[in-house]
């Protein structure tokens, strides 16, 4: 004899089979992400490392040699001296954030300590409108305001490090002042009441009370900033000049390692050796925004201690 | 005593001083752009092909690839961020592989856009030979979009309180049922609003599409709407330069007698267009929060 509340209570529910139709669809979404990373991640290592296993280029004269032409060979190894690139990376990407941490502080402290409620609301406006500027309007308006304003008051063309370092500064300042504005606003409010009891200053307050207990954020927002400011593209490839010679002044055409991948790969061919050097270019960028991710990750892991 | 007033009093002064001078320059760049660029606005320039040689070329089929790069960009990336969001918020187990997951989006977002591009120009345009292309340009920024899209759906799911599923659950209800049905809905203007403002970063970004998407505007046809054809707009295979690569390529190698106030022209173009979209989406939201629940 059939049993029907007893099948019907042994069978999976409809609800049974639905949890498990969703789950395995956002499941599915979930793992087209990890493949894609782990995919760009596994190519651009494969390609990037072929300049030396395939080319014979040493690994030594990549970090350290001055001079870029990697169709010309040297004693059997291609001259693929990337220090010009590699420099010039990290002196546009020092330098803006070296311009920007003012900036941001100021800012941040403005807005969290000082301002009205109007006042609030309106810098939270300009902040987002900032962030929305595209990186290539940022360009443009560096290769039309930045560039002519630096040849005439510090000489040289007004293309180099200087140039790219200032449009970097203004593309990463409303990234960085947002997140230090949020590691203020985490700090407890009866910190500051308590040093205001004592009879400190709102400056001293500021300086020796809400920034101390912030550091590691405002950290963190800088460290941010820089990641934008490495992997920046073509705002920078606009005003710096694309010179592949040593950076000798701030004021020197130059170029980074995102300005000469934007332009190369367009006039290479695929598997050659000019070509392979510019994966391992990009190779260097990915490894670096790796490494930005690594010391957030640090300064996060020091600040729960 | 008075040294301490002192110091606070500059202190204080040159803080305001900073926040004026931000201000300034959001007010500058924007003045900027807007005064050097909308006197070039016309209709015929908004219409007009552009031209490689002459002077007298305007951005219309740049309009046109930005806004079909953007739809079918969303098409791709809501979907899987709409996924992948649910998981995070809902399903994902408090352990190790949850937070290594959480790591590999945040590295995605972090990932220098000009290599993401690349990326896909290896896979996509060298590999899969289809070539410089509006999908290839499609799926680049579809990688761009991925992580930050998911971070703000997720946030928007975990910002409906948890009671609605305990409630949907008691009631009998899949968890799958409950989620879709009920925290879906309640989340919606905030999902809403993240999509807006991701379509004006997508619309913005250039550096992921010079080597994807490519560098030319070929000439299409507007009447033509059969898919497959070669000059339709709708066509997936043809290269489509957006308005933002449009500024770099004749800022980088334009030779037409009147780069400069084509550039200015489209920078305008562009930022309006991505002012409409953060404006529409602080509006849109709130005007959706009010409709759906019952906040005043």
């Amino acid at each position: 004899m059939r049993d029907e509340i007893r099948e019907k209570i042994q069978k999976n529910s409809k609800a049974t089979y639905q949890e498990i139709f969703g789950k395995l669809l956002v499941s599915i979404s979930i793992i087209i992400i990890l493949l894609i990373v782990s995919a760009i991640f596994g190519f651009i290592f494969s390609k990037g490392i072929a300049t030396f296993t395939e080319n014979n280029a040493q690994v030594k004269d990549f970090f350290t040699g001055t001079n870029w032409n990697p169709s010309m060979n040297e004693k059997g190894h291609p001259q693929v001296g990337a220090l010009p690139m590699i420099l010039g990376s990290f002196g546009v990407t020092l330098l803006a954030a070296i311009f920007v941490t003012p900036f941001a502080i100021g800012t941040a402290l403005y807005i969290t300590e000082l301002a009205s409620k109007k006042m609030k609301k309106i810098l939270q406006i300009v902040i987002e409108l900032l962030v929305g500027i595209p990186s290539v309007v940022y360009g443009f308006i560096g290769l039309n305001v930045v560039v002519p304003f630096i040849r005439e008051n510090f000489g040289g063309t007004g293309y180099g490090i200087l140039a790219g370092a200032v449009v970097l500064f203004v593309m990463i300042l409303p990234t960085v002042t947002s997140l230090t504005v949020d590691s203020l606003k985490a700090v407890p409010k009866h910190y500051r009441s308590a040093s205001l009891a004592l009879g400190a200053t709102p400056w001293q307050t500021m300086f020796h009370v809400t920034l101390k207990a912030a550091t590691s954020g405002i950290l963190t927002a800088i460290v941010f900033g820089m990641a934008r400011a490495f992997g920046e593209a073509l705002a920078v490839q606009m005003v710096i000049g694309n010179a592949s010679l040593m950076p000798t002044s701030l004021l020197n055409p130059a170029s980074t390692l995102t300005s000469v991948l934007t332009m190369g790969i367009g006039n290479t061919v695929m598997g050659t050796v000019g070509n392979n050097a510019l994966w391992s270019l990009a190779l260097v960028l990915l490894a670096m925004s790796l490494i930005f991710n690594l010391i957030v990750r640090l300064i996060g892991r020091k600040d729960i201690k | 005593m008075k040294n301490t007033k002192f110091q606070n009093n500059v202190a204080m002064a040159i803080i305001k001083l900073i926040a004026a001078m931000v201000v300034l320059i959001l007010v500058f760049l924007l003045g900027k752009i807007l005064i050097s660029g909308v006197p070039h606005i016309s209709w015929k320039f908004l219409v007009t092909p552009s031209k490689a040689f002459t002077a007298g070329g305007g951005i219309s089929v740049q309009i046109f690839n930005s806004f079909y790069l953007l739809i079918l960009t969303l098409l791709i990336s809501f979907p899987i961020s709409l996924g992948a969001g649910i998981y995070l918020a809902k399903y994902a187990a408090k352990n190790k592989i949850t937070s290594l997951i959480r790591m590999v989006i945040e590295i995605l977002s972090s990932l220098p856009s000009v290599v993401v591009g690349l990326f896909v120009f290896l896979v996509c345009v060298v590999q899969m030979q289809i070539g410089f292309s509006i999908l290839a340009g499609a799926i680049a920024l579809t990688f761009f979009n991925l992580p930050l899209l998911t971070r703000n759906i997720e946030e928007s799911i975990k910002a409906v309180p948890n009671l609605q599923l305990e409630g949907g659950l008691a009631l009998g209800l899949s968890k799958w049922k409950t989620i879709t049905k009920i925290i879906l809905p309640e989340a919606l203007p905030g999902i809403i609003t993240g999509v807006i403002l991701s379509a004006g970063r997508v619309f913005g970004e250039a550096a992921a599409l010079i080597y994807t998407a490519g560098q030319s505007a070929p000439a299409v046809d507007f009447t033509n709407w059969n898919i497959f054809d070669e000059t339709s707009p709708l066509n997936l295979m043809r290269p489509a330069e957006t308005l933002a690569v449009h500024i770099w390529k004749i800022n980088s190698e334009g030779i037409m007698p009147d780069a400069n106030a084509i550039s200015a022209g489209t920078s305008a173009v562009l930022i309006i267009a991505i002012l409409i979209f953060n404006l529409s989406a602080r509006y849109l939201g709130n005007y959706l929060y009010r409709k759906l629940t019952s906040a005043r």
